[in-house]
């Protein structure tokens, strides 16, 4: 498997949104060399006729009653809020346009 | 008068029914205790004296007015701080959620509160449970309470270490590869992960939404049990919650009888990469179990040596999308915004922020290998063994009906031993992975110290899907017959704090 450069981390991050300095950026690259390297060893007995697991139980299409029940109030909803403006989440601007 | 720390959590809930001691007895005992020896162990984040006090006198009004007492009524409890808990800061050990106070209970909080149960607060553990050590809690690392130098174990650490310390009979772990059996076995106390989907989910901060369960952390194997039967069962908020009866947990605790039991000791968990001591502490009580009447038999488990490398492509990649929900936005920490930045520079820098090491390390291997272009040799091929694994599992309990082996290869190491070595670290959930990634459940249970370091060694019990019970069973009767032998509890050979 390919050694990560230090391009393919910042690219990584920005996907992740994650704002790293430079020398973290050039230590997770080796780091991730490292545990890549180790964990690439499950190609060694994945073979085509496996099938995959996503979840240890086999259920599907779990569905509960349609009926109305008592949920958060909105002061109880924006009590953790870093921001609020008329009963709403404050966020910063979302458009590029000020 | 007798120490109110030293009981079980069944001789309290005894205790407190009859009369013997009241609740707000129980509760200041314990709350004592943490303030005598918790500035040593740093086993708490966030101890709640108001609410504690506020449950045992509730308690005691019930018991004087004559209603019926849960079963666990009375019993103190530390909290793991991945489990949510209304009005009382829940943090996961992270930056980001500091001073958040959740809006709800998680079911589990509900469940321990209907029974009665006293909770003294909120256990110390690695960021959104990454680790094995809780060296990577935002808030400084728990110390072992048998030699404060060392890991606790992780993630769940504090659970471990306040149960450990005598802080509370009980605590509340969590365990995706390891949380909960992993410390319970470095620190001489019992931990069990139950079936996947035997506990609720709601309200436990996802680490990796298919491997993750809380459970049980105790001194005794019976305590465990009442404990499990308390927090478990079907719970329509978790479609992931299993609509079945709870396994008979109490009972088979309660009957410890291994006799006509066929025990599988499984190849590829022993031998090299397994400390001598911890080898020698595991045979002599896979002996234990032969003399009380089990089974034994060898059984191979062939890809479990793959386990490790599949955890570690399954569990970031689940993180990476669950720890998505942490930008800031709607609560917890927000850094950067100036009314300038954008929402999506806000998010990166609060992130960066909030965000420990090893956190940030996970997230961005889980980014990696969901990426396009890499997600069949990595995140597919991991999702193929996960099945292997699961495959090993069914046969292997064609043949036997528990599987045991070390619970971790090592005693407790040096806090800072493994820090700077993610890869040593990751090692130290070899013989846990397994039960996560198939579903099945795990117990550790103490079997000695080993002779080179004078250290706990535990050993893991593992069971077919919903067989928890056979955990009990098998626990109850090693740790009985392990009295025997030793005369007293393990933990009354640990240093006084």
């Amino acid at each position: 498997m390919p050694s990560i450069t230090r391009a393919e981390v910042a690219h990584l991050a920005r996907l992740a949104r994650l704002d790293l300095p430079p020398e973290h950026l050039d230590r997770l690259a080796g780091e991730l060399d490292v545990i890549l390297a180790s964990v690439a060893r499950v190609s060694e007995v994945a073979a085509a006729d496996v099938p995959p697991t996503s979840h240890p139980l086999p259920l599907t299409n779990v569905f509960r009653p349609d009926v109305v029940r008592p949920s958060l109030t909105v002061e109880q909803a924006l009590s953790a809020a870093p921001a609020v403006e008329d009963q709403r989440f404050r966020v910063p601007r979302i458009l590029d346009e000020v | 008068m007798t120490d109110l720390t030293r009981l079980t959590a069944a001789g309290t809930a005894q205790a407190v029914a009859a009369g013997e001691a009241s609740a707000t007895e129980v509760a200041r005992a314990h709350l004592d205790r943490i303030g005598e020896v918790d500035a040593a162990v740093h086993a708490f984040l966030h101890v709640d004296t108001a609410g504690a006090l506020a449950a045992a006198a509730a308690v005691d009004a019930d018991r004087a007015a004559g209603r019926p007492l849960g079963p666990l009524a009375g019993v103190p409890l530390a909290l793991k701080d991945v489990l949510t808990m209304q009005g009382v800061p829940t943090t996961c050990g992270s930056r980001i959620l500091e001073g958040w106070l959740p809006a709800y209970d998680a079911t589990v909080t509900r469940r321990l509160r209907e029974a009665g149960v006293v909770i003294l607060g909120k256990t110390n553990m690695d960021e959104f449970a990454m680790g094995s050590s809780t060296e990577h809690s935002a808030y400084g690392p728990t110390h072992n309470p048998w030699d404060l130098a060392r890991i606790p174990g992780g993630s769940g650490g504090g659970s471990a270490a306040a149960v450990a310390a005598y802080e509370a009979p009980l605590a509340i772990g969590t365990d995706t590869g390891g949380s909960i059996r992993q410390p319970a076995a470095v620190t001489g106390t019992v931990g069990v992960k139950p079936t996947y989907g035997g506990v609720s989910r709601y309200g436990l901060v996802a680490l990796a939404s298919s491997l993750d369960q809380a459970g049980p952390c105790a001194r005794t194997v019976l305590d465990a049990a009442l404990l499990h039967a308390v927090i478990a069962g079907h719970d329509p908020h978790d479609s992931t919650s299993i609509d079945a009866p709870v396994p008979p947990v109490v009972e088979a605790a309660r009957a410890a009888d291994v006799r006509g039991m066929r025990i599988g000791v499984v190849r590829e968990l022993t031998g090299e990469g397994y400390q001598a001591g911890v080898q020698q502490r595991f045979d002599e009580a896979v002996g234990v179990l032969e003399e009380l009447g089990a089974q034994v038999h060898e059984v191979s488990c062939p890809h479990f040596p793959y386990a490790l490398a599949a955890y570690y492509l399954i569990l970031p990649s689940e993180c990476s999308s669950n720890l998505a929900r942490f930008d800031g936005m709607r609560y917890g920490l927000r850094v950067g915004d100036d009314s300038e930045r954008s929402v999506e520079e806000v998010m990166s820098l609060t992130r960066a922020a909030g965000f420990g090491d090893e956190v940030i390390r996970r997230v961005i291997l889980g980014t990696y290998a969901l990426s396009a272009g890499y997600y069949d040799a990595y995140y597919g091929s991991a999702q193929k063994v996960r099945t292997l694994i699961t495959r090993d599992f069914q046969s292997a309990f064609e043949q036997v009906d528990v599987l045991v082996s070390p619970t971790a290869p090592t005693t407790a190491f040096r806090l800072g031993e493994k820090l700077d070595d993610p890869l040593a670290m990751y090692l130290n959930d070899i013989a846990t992975i397994p039960a996560n990634l198939a579903g099945t459940p795990g117990l550790s249970v103490p079997v000695g110290l080993a002779p080179e370091d004078g250290l706990p060694v535990g050993l893991q019990v593992m069971a077919p899907v919903m067989a928890d019970d056979r955990l009990y069973r098998v626990g109850a009767a090693l740790e009985a017959a392990l009295l025997t032998r030793w005369g007293r509890p393990l933990l009354e050979e640990a240093p006084a704090l």
